[in-house]
């Protein structure tokens, strides 16, 4: 590839006594892109971030910056940024001193300090703010000047760790597009780290799943979603109804099975191999309803089963329908005001396109 | 609706409590202001001890070895409180971490007596004579822990998240205390010199063991006139003493909460 | 600047003044125990467990060995007037803590700052004042007298009571603060959840608020009850050096009495019941909640 790497993390492993909490693992981060490190906790995403920082080190393995090795650097060192979770402003300094704190330790002059804060100030829309305290400010507002202190001595990786997780639904909402757009003006490498997957998969460029101490799925957002590599990242990841199916025959990247309810389809596979079991993902999203106006086409998969249990959710209601025994979670957009809801007990036709599902290793 | 956090008595209890801790206190002002010489008849006011006791020379000399001795303990103990709760609290890999604590805090764990007798022994080995040097190395070690304490506590309650954040913004370990961890420990620090400052200046124990000629500290002066008997003098000496710990305790409250709201 | 470098000098100037100053000195102290007296004052070194055996016996006119009970008795009034002391600071500083810690913001701060006050004021002075009061025709006396409870008494001074008077007001502003620290670390939702549960004013007390203030009495018992067996003061002057205390009893050896092993050796013997003690203590403590 011509994309140059920002990152590289080679065969990095760490251990905290007998807890093995990473297991070797290797990535490369290319430059301008928003990389995302997404995981439940304790899956070491944090660590590894912190290991870029230079806050930790690895037990073993390497970490590379633009080609050259950083593990020998101390913090200070290391030409990469870091918002913290917690924001880490200096209580005893100023917005504007917060911000020139790292320019002043680079050694730039006077005047490109002052005209680097202000244009940072300004990038976060808070000039006005700048010779308040960080106590005088709200956890956005933090938040942005955070930003704006990692960004002004423009490192070559800007590292984010979980800095959206203090902030209420709307404004993580609103500071979600600010941050991918800033990105994209700014161009630097965001390797982000999160456990909220709606912000990894509303942002990022590529996706980091890590899970047991190793990389579960890399990929963009959209193959991660739709074509997860395991059952971890498929369970992970929004819902799913997952089935043990019986594997018939592998046909390339196809595999055909069966399933618990009787029906035989063939769609695309990960690892799965004939004569032993496997597990079918399928989205509750991805089952149609009747009377829906997309419905399911007529070439899919068409079932009957009752319905067991409803959660309105405001713009989709959640079913949990019991066909044959199996129990299907299926979700349906409320498109029309007042929408028609079905109730438990109520017997309902389901439909569902073969390729929509996904066959993956158990 | 009852406050079940509410015990009867305990208000009347706590006020009785306050003034058993002000009334003594409060009677030792009281008769320095006595106008003849018991210190238990009172006859009429006046301040005639308080000028007897402000021109006594050797009252002068005790509080001036005295606060000599209590500066330069107070900025020793300090230091070296410092450099070890910086070690001790925020070091990486450091061995002996827990003993470390245990040596700077081993005054605390035994009585003064003991430590007294030590280092007197010591220094007769020693040959040292040099009664303020003598006063000073003393004071300094059992000055160390409680400079240490306020120190600790101040460094144990704020977050490293500082300190790191100045490291990834290229701070060097030594800016990094300059421009960050200092500013903000800055209370702590005080409140560990003043603590310092007020128990070498209150200390009795070690400095009666070791007085000799020139090295009378203001404490070991008071016990020598209280043993000849008690005079409307000592109330007036013990009232300005007790003025000067007054100013000494709210300038030092003072301080530590201004400087608290600038963080 | 290595970070190794820091870690090394920045503790070694505290290892190297502890070290010096009491760690070294201690063991001369052991080693003076054994000492002989010299014929000047000070010591002759040598290895004599005369000292020792001095607590327990003297030598009488026949060389025999006659047990002596007086010094035994010194050290047995140190540890009852040091128990005491203690319990009785526990006693008085519980209510004081949980009332204050009751308080709202800006009392507390202030009832705490009266509280820690005396605790600025030299010893000393503390100490004169309970002469004052407690002495002959002193302020008690004429105060009791003028309201005609009492005709005369004889002194208060100069008895046990006197001395744990003094012991009491000097040390108790050292039980209060860990006592306070840790009632005000206590959730008042479990006072309420206790009476949510029908249990009364008193078992909430018994049970819940006395248990969580256990830490803090535990540190405050430490902190008043190793002084109080080394005290000085108040057994030279509210107990008129005639009822002793290992304090000054020590102190004298090496003052007038000129007997430095021997001191040293009661030194000795107050350093081994303080380890005792805290050992003790730190054998029935229960272990710390993990930090991160």
């Amino acid at each position: 590839m011509d994309r140059k790497k920002a990152v590289e993390v080679v065969n990095v492993a760490k251990s905290f006594g007998t807890f093995q909490a990473l297991k070797g693992v290797s990535f490369d981060i290319y430059d301008n892109e928003f990389f995302t490190m997404l995981g439940p906790s304790g899956c070491g995403k944090t660590t590894l971030l912190r290991m870029i920082a230079g806050f930790e080190s690895p037990t073993s393995g390497t970490i590379r910056l633009h080609g050259k090795d950083i593990l020998s650097l101390p913090p200070h060192k290391r030409r990469v940024n870091t918002v913290f979770q917690s924001y880490a402003l200096f209580p005893h300094m100023t917005l504007e001193q917060n911000i020139s704190f790292g320019l002043e330790n680079l050694g730039w002059e006077k005047e490109r300090r002052r005209a680097r804060t202000a244009q940072m100030l300004e990038m976060v829309h808070m000039s006005q703010f700048a010779r308040r305290r960080p106590a005088q400010l709200s956890g956005g507002q933090r938040q942005r000047i955070a930003l704006a202190r990692a960004l002004a001595p423009e490192p070559e990786v800007l590292l984010l760790d979980e800095p959206l997780s203090a902030l209420d639904l709307k404004l993580r909402q609103a500071m979600r597009d600010e941050l991918r757009a800033l990105q994209r003006a700014t161009g630097i490498t965001f390797v982000f780290v999160t456990h909220d997957q709606e912000e990894a998969l509303d942002m990022s460029d590529r996706i980091c799943v890590l899970g047991h101490g190793e990389i579960q799925h890399l990929g963009t957002p959209n193959e991660i979603y739709e074509d997860p590599e395991n059952r971890f990242v498929a369970d992970f990841i929004g819902e799913t109804n997952f089935f043990e199916v019986d594997v018939l025959a592998v046909n390339g990247p196809q595999a055909t099975i069966r399933t618990p309810m009787g029906q035989t389809l063939t769609t695309f596979h990960k690892g799965a191999q004939v004569g032993s079991k496997a597990t079918l993902s399928l989205r509750p999203e991805k089952i149609g309803m009747e009377d829906q106006a997309d419905g399911p086409a007529q070439s899919g998969e068409l079932m009957e089963g009752r319905i067991t249990g409803r959660n309105y959710m405001g713009g989709y209601t959640h079913y949990t329908v019991d066909v044959a025994g199996v129990e299907l979670r299926v979700s349906r957009r409320n498109a029309v005001s007042h929408s028609a809801s079905f109730d438990p007990g109520r017997t309902v036709r389901l439909g569902f396109r073969h390729d929509s599902a996904r066959v993956l290793a158990r | 609706m009852t406050d079940v956090k509410r015990y009867p008595f305990a208000r009347s209890f706590t006020a009785l409590f306050f003034l058993y801790l002000y009334l003594p206190i409060g009677v030792v002002i009281f008769f320095s202001f006595n106008e003849n010489r018991l210190v238990s008849v009172w006859t009429g006011f006046s301040l005639k001890w308080y000028d007897s006791a402000l021109a006594n020379r050797a009252l002068m000399d005790a509080v001036k070895i005295s606060l000599t001795v209590a500066s330069i303990a107070t900025v020793l103990a300090t230091s070296v409180a410092l450099m070890a709760a910086l070690v001790i609290v925020r070091g990486r890999d450091v061995k002996f971490r827990r003993l470390s604590e245990t040596v700077v805090n081993l005054p605390l764990l035994l009585p003064e007596i003991v430590l007294a007798v030590a280092v007197l022994i010591l220094f007769s080995q020693l040959g040292l004579q040099n009664g303020m040097a003598k006063l000073i190395i003393a004071h300094t070690a059992f000055c160390i822990p409680f400079a240490f304490l306020p120190i600790r506590a101040r460094l144990q309650g704020m977050e490293p998240d500082f300190e790191e954040a100045a490291q990834d913004l290229y701070a060097t370990p030594w800016t990094t205390f300059r421009r960050v961890t200092f500013p903000l420990i800055a209370p702590g620090v005080f409140a560990g010199a003043m603590l310092a400052f007020v128990i070498s200046m209150d200390d009795f124990i070690t400095s009666n063991m070791l007085n000799s000629g020139g090295s009378t500290t203001l404490p070991v002066y008071i016990f020598g006139l209280i043993k000849q008997g008690t005079t409307p003098e000592l109330n007036a000496i013990s009232t300005l003493i007790v003025l000067g710990s007054l100013i000494l305790a709210t300038t030092a409250l003072i301080l530590t909460f201004r400087s608290e709201k600038r963080a | 600047m290595k970070p190794t470098d820091f870690r090394i000098w920045g503790l070694a100037p505290a290892w190297v003044i502890m070290a010096l100053t009491l760690v070294v000195p201690i063991g001369i102290v052991i080693l003076v125990s054994f000492a002989s007296r010299g014929a000047y004052g000070g010591f002759d070194w040598g290895f004599s467990p005369a000292s020792y055996a001095q607590i327990l016996f003297e030598e009488d006119w026949d060389g025999n060995l006659a047990f002596t009970p007086q010094y035994l008795s010194i050290i047995g009034r140190t540890l009852w007037l040091a128990g005491l002391t203690t319990a009785i600071c526990a006693a008085l500083a519980l209510p004081a803590a949980y009332t204050i810690a009751q308080a709202g913001g800006r009392a507390k701060a202030v009832l705490i700052y009266l509280v820690t006050l005396p605790f600025w004021v030299s010893m000393i002075v503390r100490v004169y004042a309970w002469i004052i009061i407690l002495g002959n025709d002193g302020v008690l006396e004429k105060t009791l007298r003028s309201l005609g409870l009492v005709t005369d008494i004889d002194s208060l001074l100069f008895t046990n009571g006197a001395m744990l008077t003094g012991l009491v007001y000097s040390y108790i502003p050292l039980m209060i603060l860990p006592v306070f620290a840790s009632i005000e670390k206590l959730d008042p939702a479990l006072i309420e959840a206790s009476h949510d549960l029908y249990g009364s004013r008193f078992t909430t007390a018994r049970r819940v608020i006395l248990p969580l203030a256990m830490p803090g009495l535990m540190a405050g018992a430490i902190l008043v009850f190793v002084p109080c067996l080394g005290a000085v003061l108040e057994p030279i002057l509210l107990g008129g050096g005639k009822a002793m205390l290992m304090g000054n009893l020590i102190q004298t050896q090496f003052g007038g009495g000129r007997n430095w092993p021997f001191g040293a050796a009661i030194a000795v013997v107050l350093m081994v019941l303080v380890m005792i003690f805290l050992m003790v203590n730190a054998l029935r403590a229960r272990p710390e909640v993990p930090h991160d």
